[in-house]
């Protein structure tokens, strides 16, 4: 699994921070997402899944299998 | 019951008479009519959008606007301003001008930092439940932790002081009437929060404190600028519309829905890490959240595959779209720990709630504390007699009597 985030459509909503603290951030001067892993381990892969599908603003996009 | 008839124009708001269920016409709309004439309490005509993806789609989609105030866009409400969406508030921003602000007013709002709020909320609802058991059962719930919790935190983060809530409180209530006050009310209401703030906003600048206005005015300093009165009033009383009266009735309408049936009170307080999810399925099947959110828009568009004529105004119903078994298997069950939970409770896109961290952070609060302390708390009517708020933008129950 790869992840890439749209800074641009980030809206600050944070839901991924609550759902994958692990590997998304927020920037403290903005709120905007910070990706702290792009290529998080497999027992990541429900909750990056369940950020990517609850962000608001769908600046969350997945690629690959795994 | 077929609404293709084109010339068939629906009341809305639909009139629902049972507290925590969805009027009928949403399912059958979703399946038979997914833009539906509506006529609004102002007279003027709209379209309302029922299903998941046609209401993602629109609230997406910045050729949408949201501002309201085009010759030939639905007014909402009867009384000359229209209310919340149609007066000042509603003014939107341009887009760029509105992502800054976004940005400057979102770094309050993330996640880490409403955890870091979360014991501070905790101690609020651990205050009002202190003075619940004082009273004794029964009591009402709206009034006694919905309505004050969420002023409270309002109040702390523009740095007003505690003997000010009531006030807040009142000012909130009239300027999110759709029908309830009279416009000399809503502007008496208006003129008194604009003087109460300004003079606020005025001491603030003398001595900064450590909240949100104090913040803007250091940071338009740091980029050589000076943070304006009416932009740091805006913003005041966007928090204080947008984040009062939502989370408010939200905390009843919650715990009613909780409530009425055992089994799920019974399923948390024997597994508290639900109460996450359960936050997210009581927000998915609020039955009466308010308005919707209309749109507007200039140019022909298309949707759900019919052509929307430049010109229309929208009413997405995110209530509807959120119980469309075309997004959710078995749309109308309370599953507390469905996951992930796509719901549209606080919109998407560009413009999807800045506060929904924050009424999360509230809403688990609330739930945290009141199954830690009032395990045994039940509604004290039957829930057939639950009445809904009528009159206003934002949908609630009048009263949640509760004991324990």
């Amino acid at each position: 699994m790869k992840i890439t985030v749209d800074e641009d459509k980030c809206c600050g909503a944070g839901s991924c921070v609550l759902s994958a603290p692990e590997v998304f951030d927020q920037r403290d001067e903005d709120g905007v997402v910070v990706l702290l892993d792009p290529e998080p381990a497999e027992e990541l892969h429900d909750a990056v899944r369940e950020a990517a599908q609850v962000c608001p603003a769908a600046a969350i996009v997945l690629s690959g299998t795994a | 019951m077929a609404r293709n008839d084109a010339d068939q124009v629906l009341d809305y708001p639909i009139p629902v008479s049972e507290a925590l269920e969805p009027p009928a016409e949403w399912a059958e709309l979703r399946q038979g009519c997914p833009i539906a004439k509506v006529k609004l309490p102002s007279g003027d005509q709209a379209s309302l959008l029922t299903r998941y993806e046609d209401v993602k789609q629109v609230l997406a989609d910045p050729r949408f606007r949201r501002r309201l105030d085009a010759p030939d866009a639905a007014r909402i409400a009867a009384n000359e301003s229209g209310g919340v969406f149609n007066g000042s508030m509603g003014k939107a921003m341009r887009e760029e001008t509105h992502q800054q602000w976004r940005r400057m007013v979102g770094k309050w709002f993330t996640a880490k930092r409403m955890t870091a709020l979360r014991p501070a909320i905790e101690a609020m609802v651990e205050r009002l439940v202190d003075d619940m058991e004082r009273v004794g059962g029964p009591v009402d719930l709206v009034a006694s932790l919905g309505f004050p919790l969420p002023v409270w935190v309002i109040c702390d983060m523009l740095g007003v002081p505690e003997s000010d809530r009531d006030r807040f409180a009142h000012w909130s209530n009239t300027l999110l009437s759709l029908t309830r006050y009279t416009q000399a009310e809503i502007d008496e209401a208006q003129a008194d929060f604009a003087a109460y703030m300004s003079a606020h906003i005025a001491a603030t600048r003398a001595r900064p404190g450590d909240d949100l206005i104090s913040e803007l005015i250091a940071s338009a300093a740091e980029a050589g600028a000076v943070m304006p009165d009416e932009a740091l009033l805006a913003t005041s009383q966007g928090l204080l519309v947008a984040g009062h009266e939502t989370t408010a009735n939200m905390i009843g309408k919650m715990v009613s829905m909780l409530l009425a049936d055992r089994d799920r009170w019974e399923r948390l307080l024997a597994d508290r890490s639900l109460v996450r999810t359960a936050v997210e399925e009581a927000l998915r099947l609020d039955a009466n959240p308010g308005f919707g959110i209309p749109r507007y828009i200039t140019e022909d568009a298309e949707i759900a595959g019919t052509r929307v004529p430049g010109g229309t105004t929208v009413v997405c119903s995110l209530a509807s779209a959120n119980r469309d078994e075309a997004a959710f298997d078995d749309a109308a069950e309370m599953d507390l720990g469905r996951s992930p939970n796509t719901h549209l409770a606080f919109g998407a896109g560009a413009h999807s709630c800045l506060g929904q961290s924050l009424a999360r952070t509230e809403l688990q609060a609330v739930l945290d504390v009141l199954l830690r302390r009032l395990p045994a708390l039940d509604l004290a009517v039957p829930v057939e007699e639950l009445r809904r708020v009528d009159g206003l933008v934002i949908g609630g129950l009048r009263e949640v009597p509760v004991r324990w």
